[in-house]
């Protein structure tokens, strides 16, 4: 590097040479780039005075823009701009634009909304968005459930039953399914039986002398399955217990077991080992009242509601 | 009259140094001299308390896992969050997080407010093959979280450190009196060091969180951790204007 012996002509150069003759630009900034350069400054002072700045002493600048709600007495309140402040009114000025769905479901019998079809119209687009939220997560997009986890809610076979107030009641409390294990209480031939009279009332292929002592032991002292079960076997909703007699299986995917052995081999694993799952949180605090009611018609309606 | 140059600056290291530093430091003092002297910048909520034993161990997994580079747990004073996760999170709230896990960088949703949304035997499942009953999740697998033994043995020594920089855990009787006072019997037996493997192994027996009775797994940890986040307030006590004052 040699400090240039010539006055260069043309552009400003910085004056430094490189090489011999490699030199640098010195040309001021274009004058858009200054002026654009002097608008961010003015852009920060305006903010400055209308949105909250400096920190002064044990507070800041507020700022002149101010944002009004609603406080919890209903009294209108009005606070310097923050974000706070302003998602408090958003929500409810979302809230007033939803009031008048929300009253007149609040209001009405299920069964009048159901009829309702301007009113089903806010449930199927609210319920929606609800049930995505917060119910999707285990019982699926669309409510298909998972066979081995999660109960199908678009058929017709309840847990816990199908009415609007059970429904209801299951989405407010949450519910836990339980079955004892009988591993202790019966022999491995027993637990076969067993496993071969459950599958035959659902139509599974089995064996028929085996079908035929798991369906004495069914009804017996020994095993007491129709205790919970029912004598019937389709299962009680009080209780939450499973109708055996139908051809939809939650906790045992027995309809993908290619032979009977396996089946056997999976229904004998939940008697022996009983269950102690199927738990759904209680949704009662972490959803309005409201939201509930919409949820409630909205699985009501995926399909099977009684 | 001297007339100032930029030249003057950039062609002299010493003052460009200078220069430098009290722009910085101008940003510097705006964003965290204010923290100190500004009364109203932390809310004073009911309900927060420091993680349990075995809840401190998930939280530590949660963070050698890496969750965070893809969760935050930080929901947002937005309508939209607030609709999807639940009520915006308070500084309040991570008051006892080292380091906290704020973030706004979003690959999976955000969990400050995941406890209770899901139940053990979803968030067992989830962990393990997040797929299978998400389908679209991009999330990795953790199948190890269920093999894993819990090694618990240091977890005294974790509490000491986070004692150290200000979480209240009890080492000595005059402590554990004040977290009876401050957070409840309960809890106090909890925040107590020297029982504090003992209180670990309870709360597994008390909740048995990964569905597996016979030992303690990172998974039990986890889900335990997962399970309390954002739960410690009840927010239906606070008046939503009260907290827009602090701000």
């Amino acid at each position: 590097m040699a400090e240039s012996q010539e006055k260069p002509q043309g552009p400003q150069t910085t004056g430094h040479v490189w090489d011999g003759d490699l030199q640098e630009y010195n040309n001021p900034l274009p004058q858009w780039w200054i002026y654009g350069f002097y608008v961010t400054i003015l852009f920060a002072l305006v903010y400055w005075i209308v949105y909250p700045s400096w920190p002064v002493g044990q507070g800041f600048l507020t700022g002149i823009n101010t944002i009004t709600y609603v406080n919890s007495q209903g009294q209108e309140e009005t606070w310097h701009w923050n974000t706070r402040a302003k998602l408090l009114r958003e929500m409810q000025e979302a809230a007033a634009q939803q009031r008048p769905w929300f009253e007149r479901i609040a209001q009405m019998p299920y069964e009048q909304i159901v009829k309702d079809p301007e009113l089903m119209g806010f449930v199927r687009s609210a319920g929606r968005a609800l049930f995505t939220d917060n119910c999707a997560g285990c019982h699926q997009v669309g409510g298909g459930g998972k066979i081995g986890h999660y109960p199908n809610l678009t058929d017709d076979n309840w847990i816990y039953g199908g009415t609007f107030d059970k429904i209801r009641e299951t989405i407010v409390q949450g519910r836990h399914g339980y079955m004892p294990p009988f591993a202790e209480a019966l022999s491995r031939a027993q637990i076969d039986a067993l496993a071969h009279y459950v599958l035959s009332l659902a139509g599974e292929p089995h064996d028929a002398t085996q079908a035929a002592e798991g369906k004495n032991l069914f009804h017996s002292h020994t095993a007491a399955c129709y205790y919970c079960h029912g004598d019937d076997a389709k299962g009680r909703q009080d209780l939450g217990s499973a109708n055996l007699t139908d051809r939809i299986w939650l906790w045992a995917d027995v309809p993908s077991a290619t032979d009977v052995p396996s089946k056997v081999a999976l229904v004998r694993q939940i008697i022996a080992g009983g269950l102690n799952r199927g738990n759904m949180p209680a949704w009662e605090g972490r959803l309005s009242e409201e939201q509930i009611k919409v949820l409630t018609v909205y699985v009501h309606q995926l399909g099977g509601g009684q | 009259m001297f007339k100032f140059k930029h030249e003057a600056l950039e062609t002299n290291t010493g003052l460009l140094l200078v220069a430098t530093m009290m722009a910085i430091s101008v940003g510097g003092l705006v964003e965290i001299a204010p923290l100190f002297l500004i009364e109203d910048t932390m809310e004073k909520v009911e309900g927060v308390r420091p993680y349990t034993p075995l809840e401190q161990m998930g939280r530590d997994i949660y963070i050698r896992e890496g969750c965070y580079t893809c969760h935050s747990q930080m929901v947002r004073p937005f309508r939209d969050e607030q609709l999807r996760y639940g009520h915006y999170s308070l500084a309040a709230e991570s008051k006892y997080d080292h380091p906290f896990q704020w973030g706004s960088k979003r690959t999976g949703p955000d969990l400050a407010r995941l406890g209770g949304k899901y139940s053990n035997e979803w968030h067992v499942q989830h962990l393990i093959a997040p797929r299978s009953v998400v389908p679209e999740s991009v999330m990795p697998n953790y199948p190890w979280l269920m093999e894993n033994r819990l090694n618990y043995a240091d977890i005294g020594q974790r509490m000491r450190a986070l004692r150290a920089v200000g979480v209240p855990y009890s080492i000595n009787q005059e402590e554990y009196e004040r977290n009876v006072k401050d957070f409840g019997p309960e809890m106090a037996a909890q925040f107590h060091i020297p029982n504090a493997r003992e209180s670990l192994v309870a709360q597994v027996r008390a909740g048995n969180y990964d569905g597996d009775p016979s030992y303690v797994s990172e998974m039990d940890a986890l889900v335990a951790y997962l399970q309390v986040l954002g739960t410690m307030v009840d927010f239906s006590q606070i008046k939503p204007e009260e907290l827009v004052k602090f701000r």
